[in-house]
């Protein structure tokens, strides 16, 4: 019986995960702290995503735009674009982008890291040599992605309403101070806020995920790419699922 | 069902130049119906070096395993010191961890640190009021202990297997550890790389006094290191003797060990 098998594995994995989540919260932050790593993560995770975030913002503002205007001009409001294409970008597309470009990049590469040390025994060497690989691996790691996320999709949707503004001038001229002038009065805390605060949530899931599965992972080479893939596949679902958690939600506060 | 054979040596004669320092009783271990170790017993003494020979997949590696603490045991004792190992919390293991020095079959270098950072790692962890200076000559004494003084700036990825085998040994040694585990020291390593590693570890248990349980199935590793050999089949000690009683016995189970 495939079915129930298959039902019984996603019930088991969710329950590890779970288990796995918990520990982190219980194990993984408490003192005494890897600041050092968690720098050295902050750098790797942050740092050195930003060029690739800021290349596909930019190229995602300037399509939005360009995508956008021949429907805006049908119905002659295309002097509204750079009001459309600031709400879209800050509320929705911005966040979610930045998010799976990060979950592609940073959640493979943490699940095929973990996953190499699993199999050739360093993470056991690290328990040996009297560290806490929940510690010193996990704990960091989830921290740097949580707090980069929400910094990266800032300034991604900053890059982002620049290509949009360039966009705009491909076919009409407008003054950069028009353009961010109409993008902000649009714009409001309650816009701001719930979209930023659910990065907190995909760059934890990015993390989580990413270490869930390195930790988790089968002997061999095939295992850490499996690691590798299924880190990246189900911190995309997971994106989605809590983009419409946190949509619900914003509207239950009447933050919409 | 086999029984437990024990040559004319007992533990309790057999190069007794210490106090027990590894006593393990009754030790159950099974991975779901899979029975490894049942009513597994040992005693490792002061400066004693103790070979386990078995079958690939006869729970060698789970013994060491649960003996420093990486698998936890279904039943039994591991006493190592007198400490319980098994009924440890996280701290007092990693205080026993730092009298326990374990050599892993692929080394276990972290491959994102040069080799010096992977000799210093276990020593900011369990040591941390130890000033740079301090840790820079502990780094280079444990690199020339094991022949190779100059590869501190190096990546592990940039080393031989004998040189990695070294390096993961000095790793081992640089707590200074009163007992040290072997998983497979001299697997995949080419027949004299296997000798220097052997003669490596006879060297540096005579410097520094430490007793080692070796998990090995190269039978001439066996022979050049062992005061004493343990035969472990179907999770139990088969057999317990030297390497030559053992080698002479007319046992058939101990006997296909030892037919080259």
């Amino acid at each position: 019986m495939p079915l129930i098998q298959d039902t019984s594995d996603f019930f088991d994995e969710t329950g590890n995960m779970a288990k796995f989540t918990g520990h982190f919260f219980s194990h993984g932050l408490r003192p005494r702290f890897e600041v050092k790593e968690l720098f050295a993560q902050c750098y790797t995770i942050g740092y050195k995503s930003f060029p690739l975030i800021g290349l596909t913002g930019f190229i995602m503002g300037l399509v939005l735009t360009m995508q956008l205007r021949p429907s805006l001009v049908s119905y002659g409001v295309q002097s509204e674009l750079p009001v459309m294409v600031g709400v879209a970008i800050v509320r929705e597309i911005g966040p979610v982008i930045t998010a799976l470009i990060f979950a592609g990049k940073i959640g493979s590469s943490i699940g095929a890291e973990l996953g190499s040390m699993k199999v050739t025994e360093q993470i056991d060497a690290m328990e040996v040599s009297g560290t806490n690989p929940y510690k010193y691996l996990v704990a960091t790691r989830v921290l740097a992605t949580t707090l980069m996320l929400p910094l990266l999709t800032i300034l991604g949707d900053a890059i982002s309403l620049f290509g949009a503004y360039i966009g705009v001038n491909i076919s009409s001229v407008t003054t950069i101070h028009l353009f961010f002038a109409q993008v902000f009065q649009s714009l409001s805390f309650s816009d701001i806020l719930p979209a930023i605060t659910k990065t907190f949530f995909f760059g934890f899931a990015v993390g989580i995920i990413g270490c869930y599965k390195g930790f988790n992972s089968s002997k061999g080479t095939q295992g850490v790419g499996v690691s590798a893939n299924s880190a990246v596949v189900l911190s995309s679902v997971l994106i989605f699922i809590i983009d419409l958690l946190a949509v619900q939600f914003t509207n239950l506060l009447g933050l919409n | 069902m086999t029984t437990a054979i024990n040559t004319k040596i007992k533990p309790e004669d057999n190069i007794a130049k210490g106090a027990p320092v590894i006593v393990i009783e009754h030790l159950f271990k099974r991975f779901g119906k899979n029975v490894v170790l049942k009513d597994f017993n040992l005693t490792v003494h002061g400066e004693e070096n103790v070979v386990v020979l078995g079958k690939s997949g006869a729970g060698k590696s789970v013994l060491i395993k649960c003996i420093i603490g990486l698998l936890k045991p279904d039943s039994g004792k591991i006493l190592v010191f007198g400490e319980n190992v098994p009924g440890m919390n996280p701290d007092e293991l990693d205080k026993v961890r730092t009298k326990i020095g374990f050599l892993f079959q692929a080394n276990a270098l972290y491959d994102s640190m040069t080799v010096r950072e992977n000799l210093e790692f276990p020593l900011r962890r369990h040591w941390i009021d130890l000033s740079q200076k301090q840790v820079d000559q502990m780094v280079s004494e444990a690199l020339e202990n094991v022949g190779l003084k100059n590869t501190g700036d190096m990546m592990p990825s940039e080393l031989s297997g004998g040189m990695l085998k070294r390096i993961a040994l000095a790793r081992t040694l640089i707590l200074k550890p009163e007992v040290i585990l072997y998983d497979e020291p001299t697997t995949g390593l080419d027949p004299v790389t296997s000798r220097e590693i052997d003669r490596l570890i006879l060297t540096l248990q005579k410097k520094y006094h430490t007793s080692s349980i070796v998990i090995s199935h190269d039978m001439n590793c066996v022979k050049n290191i062992a005061d004493r050999v343990i035969l472990l089949l179907d999770g139990v000690c088969y057999a317990d003797g030297t390497y030559e009683e053992l080698e002479q016995s007319g046992d058939e189970k101990i006997k296909q060990f030892f037919e080259q």
